[in-house]
């Protein structure tokens, strides 16, 4: 018997030292479950995280845009009533007005941590007899790269454009039969044109963006799209993604202008992962609930199989307290015993399934997310499980009349 | 409590014992019908009667596992009516000690670490003292080299020797009885007997043994005899049956 322990400790130990079966085999029950909740959790999140980098990879987590154009009729609004037609007014390319100053504001919020001016607009791309209708859009490298990790995405030359380059996609090469350092034309509907050089080749993984954005330098975007000295969107990054809209709406009310969120422009994508996260929780939850009831079942039966030993124990003066917390113990160290158990074998999925899921390229298919955390999570929370679990027999034990007990 | 209980208070002191179960209900039963006794300081009595007369719900009464439906039970002249569960059980621990006819050790533990438990119940960690404590009483009982044993592995004999240590751990001044020799064969049952005796005698710690065997309540120096739910007599046994001398007892020590 150590010295450290208590006499609930040591009798929690010693009752589960003797039903040894059952602890063992309520233990590997919950680290079946254990191990399951944290492979899980560790693919999803792993998942997760690769479905944003791909989603946020090529978009801002925030767009503040000039305010849109809208038809404002001359008329008295006032108490006349009058019938008209008011046609919406197309939306011109507009410049935000005193971009410089915004972009200091909003740089100056909390949370934000990257912010870049942005020119975009239609045009052309034109390379002897081929041309291509393009979406042209005119950053400074050095703060549009740690908004857009478009670095991460040029598979030849650099995204670093200086004045006469130009970064395309890979589709629009093919299409345009341009490679590397080749000449390309860009004109655009205000008649402005410019020749430039292909500095770089990105590919995103999605045609349609491969086949349609192209990079040109804030400045020459500017003369192209007739906006000079003008930005037509600031575009921003957040510490959480998940902020962004709280974020949008702040810089929507401070400013007055509009700013949409990554949430709100791709709200499909993000119901999904909420369904997904929601999903995930219910499996974990119902895991949780197998395990409990598991340790409970033992613990329950344990308390029948042992009352006529509780009834001596309450005879020699041990108190109900002590009765309770001896199989409360049992509960929590069933708990974390299976927790430890089950999340070096989660650990071993995981890296079991990092082996095999590889896509044909050979890179894993999922980057799994290893996250110590959870690991500790996963502790702290199968031990409470573990207590909770034990709360019914515990109190039955406690509540045992001696009498009744050693009569049995 | 301590301060009320006088000096020549008795050990026990039950006035107007009832116990009836299924109270309030058509049902009801009174097992007990008003019980008188004291027991003092040192005394070994013997407590008879046919089965179902009564004896073991009295023996949960005074060993205060039980409440009486009314009537006292007094412990060293203290009022046990008007304590709660927890105060109950700490009077339980600190003054009383069970013995009963099946030996009821905890299988999980060895000899020591079963005669240890009152002690470690009450002061919550272990500790030398209560080591010592715990190895001298089974030397006691004749059963030192077995210490380390678990208590399935000792006999019948033996494990209700541990038994006896342990209702002597906590140094009480009573000691009740029930059958303690009930489960044993002739031999096993004269030597637990002996040991109770003797520690009667070095300890003078008052015993209580509740036993339907009259050659063993024959050796006792006082026989109370229960009969449904009433004391029918209460006699002091002048000649109590000659018995082993200690030092057979001690030295016996397999039974």
């Amino acid at each position: 018997m150590s010295r450290l322990l208590t006499f609930e400790w040591i009798a929690a130990v010693r009752f589960m030292r003797e039903g040894l079966a059952q602890t063992l085999l309520i233990i590997a029950g919950v680290t079946l479950g254990v191990a399951v909740i944290t492979f899980m959790s560790a693919l999803l999140s792993g998942l997760q995280a690769n479905l944003f980098r791909r989603t946020l990879n090529y978009q801002a987590q925030i767009v503040v845009l000039p305010p849109e154009d809208v038809a404002r009729s001359l008329r008295d609004t006032g108490a006349a009533r009058s019938a008209a037609v008011v046609q919406p007014r197309t939306q011109r390319l507009h410049s935000i007005d005193q971009w410089q100053k915004l972009r200091g504001q909003i740089a100056g919020l909390p949370d934000v941590v990257a912010i870049a001016p942005v020119v975009s607009g239609p045009g052309l791309a034109i390379r002897g007899d081929a041309n291509k209708a393009i979406s042209i859009t005119g950053f400074e490298p050095e703060s549009y790269l740690r908004v857009i990790a478009l670095g991460d995405k040029v598979v030849a030359g650099t995204a670093n454009l200086t004045a006469s380059d130009i970064l395309i996609g890979t589709d629009l090469a093919d299409d345009l039969g341009a490679r590397l350092g080749d000449k390309l034309r860009i004109t655009t509907a205000t008649g402005a044109a410019q020749t430039l050089q292909i500095a770089g080749l990105f590919d995103f993984g999605n045609k349609g963006v491969n086949a349609r954005n192209v990079y040109v330098t804030l400045r020459v975007a500017q003369s192209l799209l007739d906006v000079a000295g003008g930005v037509t969107s600031l575009e921003i990054n957040v510490s959480d993604p998940f902020i962004a809209e709280r974020v949008a709406q702040t810089i929507h009310a401070r400013t007055g202008l509009q700013a949409d969120s990554w949430i709100r422009t791709n709200e499909q994508f993000f119901s999904a992962i909420s369904a997904q996260t929601l999903s995930n929780n219910f499996i974990r939850f119902f895991v949780a609930l197998t395990a409990a009831l598991g340790i409970a079942s033992v613990l329950v039966v344990s308390v029948v199989q042992k009352s006529r030993e509780i009834g001596i124990l309450r005879a020699m003066g041990t108190s109900r307290g002590q009765i309770l917390r001896l199989f409360l113990i049992q509960g929590a160290l069933m708990g974390l015993a299976g927790s430890v158990c089950g999340s070096l074998l989660g650990f071993v999925f995981l890296n079991f399934w990092r082996g095999i899921a590889r896509n044909p390229d050979g890179t894993p298919m999922f980057a799994v997310n290893f996250e110590p955390q959870l690991f500790l999570y996963a502790a702290g929370g199968a031990t409470l499980v573990g207590v909770l679990a034990a709360m019914v027999p515990a109190r039955r034990a406690a509540r045992l009349d001696p009498v009744v007990a050693i009569r049995g | 409590m301590a301060e009320t209980a006088g000096r020549d208070d008795p050990v026990l002191r039950l006035s107007g014992v009832r116990k009836s179960y299924g109270s309030g209900t058509a049902a009801e039963i009174e097992v007990l019908h008003g019980i008188d006794l004291d027991l003092g300081p040192g005394e070994f009595a013997a407590l008879i009667g046919p089965s179902g007369s009564g004896k073991s719900t009295l023996l949960n009464l005074i060993g205060l596992l039980d409440r009486p439906t009314a009537g006292a039970v007094r412990i060293a002249g203290a009022e046990t009516g008007s304590l709660d569960d927890g105060h109950l059980t700490r009077l339980r621990g600190r003054a009383i000690g069970f013995v009963f006819q099946y030996h009821y050790l905890l299988p999980e533990f060895t000899a020591l670490e079963n005669v240890m438990m009152p002690l470690l119940a009450a002061r919550g960690r272990p500790d030398v003292q209560m080591r010592e404590t715990a190895a001298e009483l089974l030397a006691q009982v004749g059963l030192g080299p077995w210490q380390h044993h678990k208590s399935n592995d000792l006999s019948g004999g033996q494990q209700q020797r541990v038994a006896i240590a342990r209702a002597l751990a906590m140094q009480p001044m009573l000691v009740l009885a029930d059958e303690p020799s009930g489960n044993l064969d002739t031999q096993s049952a004269d030597a637990v007997f002996d040991l109770l005796r003797s520690v009667n005698e070095r300890r003078g710690t008052t015993f209580l043994i509740v036993t339907h065997d009259p050659r063993l309540a024959n050796r006792c120096d006082r026989i109370v005899e229960l009969v449904d739910g009433r004391i029918v007599s209460d006699l002091a046994n002048a000649n109590p049956v000659h018995r082993q001398t200690r030092e057979q007892t001690m030295q016996s020590g397999a039974p």
